[in-house]
């Protein structure tokens, strides 16, 4: 009762906090909002790098793919596509009302067709029982592929890239009226995984993880549980992506959408900063590696890429077991891993073995 | 249906130059406690590989319950009720033992929507009445990779019996453990195949403890049945001393 009382306190002070941050730090509000872009990237990315231990290095692709699905199909719904794309930036501005309902058709649909695609490349790649490195060096060119592909299509801006619509003034702030779509997001995401990896799902991908041939020789569908794994992954990136996309402003191919060298490897440090194979390690190493890579912006100007880079090696190096990791290893009575007598059974047979 | 549960003909499985197994026919009669023994080498975990579908084999045909298995993919095997223990022991371990015994009930008829459900407390319950059965009730909320390796062996056994299989396929459930605890796994061997009903094909190289357990023994040297018998019959057989001594 007393651990549920103190649970309470915690997640209704993370919630509080959280819903007044814009409204007390508005200059920060587009940082604020990436902050929840970010806490996203590791949870999706913990999934299938972290509970299930198949490191991906390509699940930027679907973030890329939820943003330009969600800017075309706006653009398309209220724009004729020629004069979008020649006059960039200098036609009407949608009203709210129009804003909204591109945005989110945008987003739905972009997700449908991210989940689509990793049940296509999932079957390619998971289902021809790709693993380790290999599957790692596979999801890496699939990332440098699919912004090679958006760099050369003209229908969605080819290298110039994309501009999304001018946001309305009648929403209020850019930038808080997306932290608070990234931050339900957030949540919704992190409630669907404490529910999904307090069952079957979480068991069976963790026991992938720790040995996926023995998974395999107790009958476990593998195949269909990584390849489930990958599309609820894709499904919360891409949702993340469309929004994104209209945070920023402008979509271009390989430095926002599939930006695999910045946010692709970012989502990856995040979730091993915090501790990969958690719930909360990866929301506690986004909300610290965000607000390092801020500093270092801020206060190191010029050096930030360094300082980061540094930041990476020191991660890896000092904290392979990521924060929440670490803090299991030391205290591992608080996470109920302990020997328990309870005296009823005989325990002195196999204490010796 | 056949009357033997598992029927292995004439199977044939080389690696480069090397033949593993050549034209192996043995069978597995339902219910009973049939044993696996020969020299290092000889090719029993390759069969037991062949058999649950780890690597194609090259001829031959392996039969469960009088359907043709050969063709089928390790999972599938598995969900059929063929279960091997690895000589090596594999559990999860970065998942407490009660997390490795729930992850282990059968998988057969799970569909999609069950891959999101919750366990109902039955699998607990059941979980946690294996765990004692075998002894390691009190460290059943420990990480399993913690256990002692004994204990691990006694964990993947419990796992096998969680997923209820009509045969299981023991590589050298004795390697490692402690001898005054083998009487006891042999014991709980019995019973479970006793009580449960669950055919036990078993490798081994504790000649007294297959002895204790058999009923009936298949001896392979170089790829090769040599011969099988009941265990006071193999016990004195010269073709299986001179086997195992290298006589000749």
């Amino acid at each position: 009762m007393k651990t549920k009382g103190r649970n309470f306190v915690l997640y209704g002070s993370i919630l509080l906090i959280s819903l007044v941050a814009p409204l007390v730090l508005p200059a920060y509000g587009t940082q604020l909002a990436f902050l929840w872009v970010m806490v996203v990237f590791a949870l999706t990315w913990d999934i299938v790098g972290g509970q299930m231990g198949y490191n991906s290095f390509g699940n930027v692709v679907f973030f890329g793919i939820g943003m330009y699905v969600t800017a075309v199909i706006q653009r398309n719904m209220h724009y004729d596509i020629e004069e979008y794309v020649h006059v960039a930036g200098r036609v009407d501005t949608l009203a709210s009302g129009e804003y909204l309902a591109g945005l989110f058709l945008g987003m739905g649909v972009g997700a449908v067709v991210a989940v689509v695609i990793a049940v296509i490349l999932g079957f390619c790649i998971l289902g021809m029982g790709m693993r380790g490195q290999y599957f790692g060096i596979c999801t890496l060119g699939l990332g440098v592929a699919a912004g090679e592909l958006a760099n050369g299509w003209e229908y969605i801006g080819a290298g110039s890239g994309l501009v999304t619509p001018v946001f309305p003034e009648g929403l209020g702030v850019r930038g808080a009226f997306f932290y608070y779509i990234f931050f339900i997001l957030a949540i919704i995401l992190y409630m669907t995984l404490k529910w999904l990896y307090s069952g079957r799902f979480g068991l069976a991908v963790n026991a992938i993880r720790d040995d996926e041939d023995k998974a395999e020789a107790m009958g476990i569908h593998t195949t269909r549980y990584k390849i489930v794994a990958w599309c609820i992954s894709a499904f919360f990136l891409s949702l993340v992506g469309g929004g994104a996309g209209h945070l920023i402003g402008f979509i271009d191919p390989t430095e926002v959408a599939f930006a695999g060298a910045t946010f692709g490897v970012w989502m990856i440090l995040m979730a091993i900063l915090g501790g990969k194979g958690t719930l909360w390690g990866p929301v506690i190493g986004a909300v610290i590696f965000h607000i390092t890579q801020e500093l270092f912006w801020t206060y190191l100007f010029g050096w930030q890429r360094v300082a980061l880079g540094a930041l990476i090696v020191g991660i890896v190096v000092f904290f392979p077991q990521g924060i929440m990791g670490w803090v299991r290893e030391r205290w591992p009575e608080r996470f109920g891993h302990r020997v328990e007598e309870k005296g009823v059974f005989s325990v002195s047979e196999g204490g010796g073995a | 249906m056949s009357e033997y549960q598992l029927e292995v003909e004439g199977v044939c499985k080389r690696f480069g130059g090397v033949v593993a197994n050549d034209r192996i026919t043995l069978s597995v009669p339902q219910g009973r406690i049939i044993g696996l023994i020969g020299p290092n080498g000889s090719g029993k975990t390759t069969l037991f590989n062949s058999i649950v579908g780890y690597h194609p084999i090259d001829k031959g045909s392996i039969r469960f319950e009088g359907r043709e298995i050969s063709d089928m993919r390790v999972p599938e095997i598995a969900r059929l009720g063929v279960l091997r223990t690895f000589q090596q022991t594999r559990i999860y371990g970065k998942m407490t033992c009660v997390q490795n015994m729930q992850i282990s009930m059968p998988h057969t008829n799970e569909g999609l929507r069950t891959m999101f459900s919750k366990y109902p407390p039955e699998v607990v319950d059941k979980a946690e009445s294996l765990l004692e059965f075998l002894g390691l009730y009190a460290k059943r909320h420990l990480m399993a990779g913690d256990l002692s390796f004994g204990q691990q062996k006694l964990l993947e056994f419990a796992m096998a019996l969680m997923n209820e299989p009509r045969l299981l396929l023991l590589d050298e459930p004795t390697a490692g453990i402690n001898p005054t605890l083998i009487n006891g796994l042999i014991e709980r061997l019995k019973r479970s195949n006793a009580d449960l009903g669950i055919t036990l094909f078993v490798i081994e190289h504790n000649i007294r403890a297959i002895m204790n357990l058999a009923e009936h023994i298949y001896c392979l040297a170089h790829g090769q049945l040599l011969t099988s018998g009941p265990p006071d019959q193999i016990q004195n057989d010269q073709q299986v001393i001179d086997a195992y001594l290298g006589a000749k």
